[in-house]
C-alpha cells in the first residue's frame, strides 16, 4: 500500500539528506524502521505525511502518487488515510480527550462519512479499548492527563475512522518501559481491529521483535547519513 | 466544530484575550462618544432655535450673541435700548419681534425677561411652537412661566414664587425676596435651553433691577437680545446690513443659520482633532491586540502543528487567526457601543443641567456604523499580519516542531 520509488529529497541542492531506491510496506503490515535522530526520520516521515515534497521519485500511498498531487490535495489524503502519533505534544491542551479524539475527522470528510452519526459512541468505545473509560479521562482536558494517557489518546486519534496508514514516530519514548508494553499492546490490538498498517519509527530496538519486519533507516538511505 | 477549536484555543488564553479586548472596547467606546456628542451637539444646537430669521444684539461677535441668546451659554456684555426694538418693530418688513432681556437667575436657571409673543412667534425644531401643559402665559408684572426641566428639578408647579438674583450665575448674589415672582404656567419640554429657562414679563425685570438700585423704576428696562421674524425671509441679509449700519446706537444683526456655521466653523477643527485622537486610541487598541496575537505564534506553534497532523491545509491555520482577531474586533465594536450608551444614559442629564447640550443616549450618528464597521474591518486585515507569519510557520514546521 505504501511504496516509495527512487525518492530523493535534500534541504539544499547538491546535498541529498534521503535518497531511498525502494521502501515497501504492505496492508496490515507492521514495519519497524530503526534510526537515530539526524538520520532524515522527521523529512521521510513528513514526505509520506505530504507536508514536504521530494526533488525525484514516488511516493505512492494506496495507489496515489504523493508527488503529482498539490499541497492541499496532499493535506486532505493525509486526513483521510494516514494517523498520526508522535513522541509527545499530539493533542491540544485545551480540548478534552474526546474532542481531541473527534478533531481526527474534522478535516476527513471521508473518515468522518465512514462513522456516519456513531462517530462520538465510536471516540468513546476506542478510548474505552485504550482504558481511557469515564468522565474522568475522556472528559478533562488533555492538558491534565498523565504521559501515558495522552499518548492513548493520540493512539485514539490517530485510529479513529480506521485509516489505511498508521505512522508512529517515537512514540513511547516518553513513556516508562511498563506503560511501553501496555501502550504498544493495546496499539496494535486497535491497529489489527482498523486493519491499519503500521510504520513504527524508533531508535528503540527493544521493540524491534514485535514487529513483522524490521529496517535499519541508515541501510535503507543511500545519502548515508548528513551531519544535523 | 473548528470553530468550537477556535474558541476553545481562545477560551484558554481568556485572560490575555480579555484584555485586548478591553482596551479595545475602550478605544471604540471613546471614539463613538467623540462621534455621538459632535453628532448630537449640531443636531441639537440646530434644532435650538428655527423660524427666526434674525437676531439683533448690542455690537458685539456674532457666535457670542448667538451663543447667550439661543443657548444661554454665557453674558451678555451690552444692551440695547427699547427705542431700537420699536423702530424695528415698525419696519415693514418684519413680521414679528420677540424682545429678550437675560441676565438674571434663581438658583442656576436663567431668567428671560419677555413678553407673550415669545410664546406666539418662537419656534424650535421642525418648527414647533412653545406649549404651556399646566397654567397660562403672562398677565400680571410678577407673573413667570417656567421650563420643563425648571417645575422637575425644583418642583415648582402653578403657584410657587420665585425669588430672583441679579446675575447669571448659581452664585448670583442680592437676592431680593420682597416681591417674589408667582409661577403662572409651566411649559412642555421641549430638550433645548428654554426648558432650563424662566419667562418673566420685562417690566418685572425692570422692577428688580430698580430694586438692585440700577435706575428708576419707570425707565424702560434695556434688552439684550431681539428676535426677528420676517415676512420674507429673502430679505434677511438686506435687513442685516441696514441694522448693523443703524446710526442711534452700535448694533449687530446676524442670520442664526449664517452664526451656526460660523460657530460650526470654529468648533469643527477641535471636533476634527478629538475624531483623529479617538481614531489613533482605536489604533493603539488594534496594534495591543496585534501584539497579543503575535506573542502567542510562539507558543502555538505545537497547537498549529497538531492540527496540520490531522489533516488541516494552511490556510486553515491562516484563518483561524483572521477569524480569532475578527471575533474580538467584532465583540469590542459591541461592547464600545454598548459602554458609549451607558455613559450617555448615566451622563445625559448630569451634562445637560451643567450645559445646555441635550444629549439622546440612545440616538445614534449615522456614521457610528461606518465607523463600528472600519474598526471590524481593520481587526480583521490586522489578522492577516499573524496570520501570514503562521502560515509561513505551518510549512516550514511541518508536522513537528522542532523546540
Amino acid at each position: 500500500m505504501l511504496q516509495i520509488e527512487n525518492l530523493r529529497f535534500g534541504w539544499h541542492p547538491g546535498r541529498p539528506l534521503l535518497e531511498i531506491p525502494e521502501l515497501r510496506l504492505e496492508r496490515g503490515e507492521r514495519l519497524f524502521l530503526r534510526g537515530p535522530s539526524g538520520s532524515g526520520k522527521s523529512s521521510l516521515l513528513g514526505l509520506i505525511g505530504g507536508v514536504l515534497q521530494a526533488q525525484r521519485g514516488s511516493i505512492s500511498i494506496l495507489g496515489t502518487d504523493l508527488q503529482q498531487l498539490r499541497g492541499s490535495a496532499r493535506d486532505r489524503f493525509r486526513a483521510d488515510h494516514i494517523g498520526l502519533i508522535f513522541q509527545q505534544f499530539n493533542l491540544l491542551p485545551y480540548l478534552d480527550a474526546l474532542a481531541n479524539v473527534l478533531l481526527a475527522l474534522e478535516f476527513s470528510p471521508r473518515r468522518r462519512a465512514r462513522l456516519g452519526t456513531q462517530a462520538t459512541i465510536e471516540a468513546r468505545q476506542l478510548l474505552e479499548r485504550l482504558e481511557l473509560a469515564g468522565a474522568a479521562v475522556a472528559g478533562r482536558p488533555a492538558a491534565e492527563l498523565s504521559v501515558g494517557q495522552q499518548q492513548r489518546v493520540a493512539a485514539a486519534r490517530a485510529l479513529i475512522g480506521a485509516p489505511e496508514l498508521l505512522i508512529a514516530d517515537e512514540p513511547t519514548s516518553a513513556l516508562d518501559a511498563e506503560t511501553r508494553e501496555s501502550f504498544l499492546a493495546l496499539l496494535f490490538a486497535e491497529c489489527a481491529r482498523a486493519e491499519s498498517a503500521v510504520l513504527f519509527v524508533s531508535h528503540d530496538r527493544s521493540l524491534e521483535t514485535r514487529f513483522d519486519r524490521s529496517l535499519e533507516l541508515g541501510a535503507l538511505n543511500r545519502a548515508g547519513m548528513v551531519p544535523a | 466544530m473548528i470553530l468550537r477549536v477556535a474558541l476553545a484555543s481562545l477560551w484558554n488564553r481568556r485572560l490575555a484575550a480579555a484584555l485586548s479586548l478591553c482596551t479595545l472596547a475602550l478605544s471604540v467606546a471613546l471614539l463613538l462618544a467623540v462621534e455621538r456628542v459632535r453628532a448630537q451637539t449640531r443636531s441639537s444646537f440646530s434644532s435650538t432655535v428655527s423660524g427666526t430669521d434674525l437676531i439683533v444684539g448690542a455690537r458685539t461677535g456674532a457666535v457670542q450673541l448667538l451663543l447667550f441668546s439661543v443657548f444661554r451659554i454665557g453674558e451678555p456684555s451690552n444692551t440695547l435700548s427699547q427705542a431700537t426694538w420699536h423702530a424695528l418693530a415698525a419696519e415693514d418688513t418684519v413680521a414679528w419681534t420677540i424682545p429678550l432681556s437675560l441676565g438674571d437667575a434663581h438658583r442656576g436657571f436663567r431668567v428671560l425677561g419677555t413678553n407673550n409673543d415669545y410664546f406666539e412667534y418662537f419656534r424650535y425644531g421642525a418648527r414647533r411652537q412653545l406649549e404651556i401643559t399646566d397654567g397660562g402665559r403672562l398677565e400680571g408684572d410678577y407673573d413667570a412661566v417656567i421650563g420643563a426641566d425648571v417645575a422637575a428639578t425644583l418642583g415648582y408647579g402653578p403657584g410657587s414664587e420665585i425669588e430672583v438674583a441679579h446675575g447669571g450665575g448659581r452664585a448670583a448674589i442680592s437676592v431680593h425676596a420682597e416681591h417674589p415672582f408667582q409661577v403662572v404656567g409651566v411649559l412642555a419640554r421641549t430638550g433645548t435651553p428654554v426648558d432650563r429657562t424662566i419667562h418673566v414679563p420685562l417690566a418685572g425685570i425692570d422692577a428688580i433691577h430698580a430694586q438692585f438700585g440700577h435706575g428708576p423704576a419707570t425707565a424702560k428696562p434695556a434688552l439684550t437680545a431681539i428676535f426677528v421674524g420676517l415676512n420674507n425671509r429673502a430679505a434677511a441679509l438686506g435687513l442685516a446690513r441696514q441694522l448693523n449700519d443703524y446710526e442711534p446706537e452700535a448694533l449687530l444683526a446676524i442670520l442664526p443659520g449664517l452664526a451656526l456655521a460660523e460657530l460650526w466653523g470654529v468648533v469643527g477643527v477641535a471636533e476634527k482633532s478629538l475624531l483623529v485622537i479617538a481614531g489613533c486610541v482605536v489604533l493603539a487598541g488594534l496594534l495591543g491586540m496585534l501584539t497579543a496575537l503575535v506573542t502567542t505564534l510562539g507558543e502555538r506553534r505545537r497547537e498549529m502543528a497538531v492540527l496540520r497532523a490531522v489533516g488541516a491545509q494552511p490556510w486553515h491555520i491562516a484563518a483561524l487567526l483572521v477569524f480569532e482577531s475578527t471575533l474580538l474586533a467584532t465583540a469590542a465594536a459591541t461592547l464600545g457601543l454598548l459602554l458609549t450608551t451607558l455613559a450617555f444614559a448615566l451622563l445625559a442629564p448630569l451634562i445637560g443641567r451643567n450645559s445646555g447640550l441635550y444629549l439622546q443616549p440612545m440616538q445614534a450618528s449615522p456614521h457610528e456604523a461606518a465607523l463600528l464597521a472600519t474598526v471590524i474591518v481593520a481587526g480583521m486585515l490586522a489578522g492577516l499580519i499573524p496570520a501570514c507569519m503562521a502560515y509561513r510557520n505551518t510549512l516550514a514546521d511541518g508536522l513537528t516542531v522542532r523546540t
